[in-house]
């Protein structure tokens, strides 16, 4: 942020000189995707003197921000149902993906050695394996020395996206934790400890023994946490990596689902990883302020034209090519200004 | 909550009633109605300060309970009573975090309060004079360490100790005791309800320690000297004499402490293990209301979680408030039997 900020200052007093015109936005929501949307918007600026200002509020209030119509664009990890987004006028695009990564504290394993099915996952999450020797888990590891040390399940105690993709991808694996827990952005556990965001998560993980966790992949990596392997809807064990996250969008129905909703979780494809996905943008349909609604478009169609090193850096995929055309097809046909003339073109 | 404790702490209206006594001889000198007017106003003016804090306080209370409704009308008051806390389903009680609202604020004052009692004691009473100045200090210090600095604290240097070196020895020892043995039980990972009770204890002791010591200091010593002439022990004195003297004080500060423990938000998120389940054991992960709302508060998009979330704040503000009054209370009791017994 400092850094961000020293650098901002000269660039804002070049901007007021050179394009005073230069229209400022403001977004809010979503933190999973704050630090890429920050870089863009550090970028953005460099290139064009526009300023994008972010705050990483989480979805629950990018969301209500939204609806108020007090920013441009809202964020949200979990995206809205096509029923909401039409009684709220609001248009819905994917503009970053990423993946959630189960990570494990056990002695003697080595980062990636373990693997998981979703079904071991939901049955530790819900409780029923209690050993790190238990049968589920020694089956799918043949050749790992599992210690008999009992698991101490880590998971998010505040509301967040990731936890969202977790829990959904666990509904879709096991029938029995979807009806005993479900899918959102915060759920009743019926285990474990709760850690306050992702380092929260870590910090536990980290200091517990026999402990397991899950955390943003890019935070997991950075951190150096061990993550596992998990086992793919097509059989196939894959290691979390941009691959694999690529491999999960690819595969997906976009232009099929309003709203672009797709949850990538659970997608088929040889080398999908299992928990990826994607964080959405919010927009009003119908533009007030048009010249901050067009900006918005152009600060993302820039950022999915010139953002893809900027987001591998930072570990985050950056969304397919052909699905950069589709929202813009999509832009062109839904958000209008006032007078119903579009904004995109 | 400080004006509380200032007024708690005085034990009679005695000093001001000496100043002022001293200052009515002067003649009474004729001012201009310029004088007046600024005296008039000025009065106005701190009452309107005054009467904004009281203005404040209902809004705030009104504010709570509107914005609480649609969750209290929806759940009735089962709210208070199940410990369901669903956001999948949107079927909330709230009865785990209220419970361990309580339960760590009680083992804070279980700790705290004898150990300042000994710290403020040690400092009034045995402490050599070179030794008084910096543990006042110290404790003093203590109290402006910002809370969260307490979980980080808590969470990577204290939970790792009292999770490998100090709960299997507990329950190995104090677990096997029937009745009170279930408290100690629970994995040994150094997170749950006991340790955010301690790390409270910690964060309270230097509010109730240096009010114990300035109350304890204003005890007469011609009270003390006699007591001790007469042959009492260090310990008579301090339980016959400073105690019955000072005790107004001494509830207040402890209510202070209390109240502290109550509201404490960052320092129970860290370390508490945010689980609404209510167990018997005190290494068991639990939630307190504060630390419930810090933690949902920003992802609660749907108005019933928010509704209820309000709610919980709305019980937390009556719980401090019910816990002041009642001090209040106790205090009027006690300065009502001042006198009746030697």
């Amino acid at each position: 942020m400092p850094r961000l900020f020293r650098n901002a200052l000269p660039l804002a007093a070049l901007a007021f000189a050179t394009l005073a015109q230069a229209t400022d936005i403001t977004g809010a929501g979503a933190t999973f995707p704050y630090p890429i949307y920050a870089k863009w918007a550090e970028a953005y600026k460099q290139k064009t003197g526009a300023s994008m200002n972010y705050q990483s509020i989480g979805s629950g209030g990018g969301i209500a921000q939204i609806k108020a119509k007090t920013v441009d664009f809202g964020a949200s990890d979990m995206p809205l149902k096509a029923e909401d987004l039409a009684s709220s006028g609001l248009v819905q695009f994917p503009a970053i993906i990423g993946g959630v990564v189960p990570v494990v504290n056990i002695e003697g394993i080595a980062p990636g050695q373990l693997k998981f099915t979703g079904a071991v996952l939901a049955d530790i999450y819900l409780g029923k394996i209690k050993s790190w020797n238990d049968k589920p888990i020694a089956d799918i590891n043949p050749g790992v020395k599992l210690p008999a040390d009992p698991i101490t399940v880590v998971r998010r105690s505040d509301g967040s996206g990731t936890t969202f993709l977790w829990t959904d991808y666990l509904s879709k694996v096991s029938p029995e934790w979807k009806q005993k827990v479900g899918a959102g952005t915060a759920v009743a556990w019926p285990e474990g400890v709760g850690g306050k965001g992702n380092e929260g998560v870590a910090a536990y993980v980290q200091r517990i023994k026999g402990s397991i966790g899950y955390v943003e992949y890019a935070y997991a990596k950075r951190n150096k946490i061990p993550h596992a392997a998990m086992q793919n809807k097509d059989g196939q064990v894959v290691q979390p990596d941009d691959t694999a996250f690529q491999a999960a969008a690819a595969g997906a129905d976009w232009k099929g689902t309003p709203g672009f909703g797709v949850i990538l979780t659970d997608q088929p494809g040889k080398a999908s990883w299992p928990i990826t996905g994607a964080s959405f943008i919010l927009m009003q349909a119908k533009q007030e302020k048009a010249a901050n609604g067009a900006e918005v478009l152009k600060f993302f169609d820039w950022s999915f034209k010139n953002g893809q090193k900027m987001a591998e850096d930072l570990d985050y995929v950056a969304i397919p090519d052909a699905l950069a055309k589709d929202i813009a097809a999509t832009w062109k046909a839904r958000v209008k200004d006032a007078v119903g003339k579009a904004l995109w073109n | 909550m400080p004006t509380d404790a200032a007024q708690a702490t005085l034990p009679s209206p005695m000093p001001l009633e000496r100043a002022r006594a001293t200052r009515d001889p002067v003649p009474p000198v004729r001012r201009g109605a310029a004088a007046r007017w600024q005296d008039a106003a000025f009065e106005r003016l701190t009452q309107g300060f005054a009467l904004l804090v009281l203005a404040t306080l209902v809004a705030i209370l009104v504010a709570l309970g509107i914005s609480a409704w649609p969750a209290l009308a929806a759940f009735g008051p089962g709210f208070f009573f199940d410990s369901t806390w669903n956001p999948v389903t949107n079927i909330f009680g709230g009865l785990a975090p209220i419970y361990g609202t309580l339960v760590t604020s009680l083992i804070a004052l279980a700790i705290g309060v004898p150990v300042s009692f000994g710290i403020a004691l040690f400092l009034t009473e045995m402490s050599p004079v070179a030794l008084k100045r910096p543990l006042g200090t110290a404790v003093e210090l203590l109290a402006a360490i910002p809370s969260i600095i307490y979980g980080m604290w808590g969470l990577f240097v204290f939970a790792p100790l009292f999770g490998d070196h100090v709960q299997p020895i507990l329950t190995a020892t104090l677990g096997n005791l029937p009745g009170v043995g279930a408290l100690f039980q629970g994995p040994p990972n150094g997170i749950g309800v006991m340790t955010a009770g301690i790390i409270l204890s910690v964060m309270i002791i230097p509010f109730i320690a240096s009010v114990m010591r300035d109350v304890f200091e204003i005890v007469p010593p011609v009270l003390k000297e006699s007591a001790y002439g007469l042959g009492a022990t260090t310990w008579e004195v301090v339980w016959n004499v400073v105690l019955p003297y000072t005790r107004v004080g001494v509830i207040g500060g402890i209510m202070l402490g209390l109240g502290r423990a109550l509201g404490e938000t960052m320092a129970v998120t860290f370390v508490i293990g945010n689980a609404y389940r209510i167990k018997a054991g005190l290494f068991e992960p639990g939630n307190s209301i504060a630390s419930a709302l810090a933690n949902e508060f920003n992802e609660a998009s749907d108005p019933i979680h928010r509704s209820s979330l309000i709610a919980l704040g709305l019980v937390l503000f009556l719980l401090t408030f019910v816990v002041l009054a009642l001090s209040r209370v106790l205090i009027a009791r006690i300065a009502k039997g001042e006198g009746t017994k030697t």
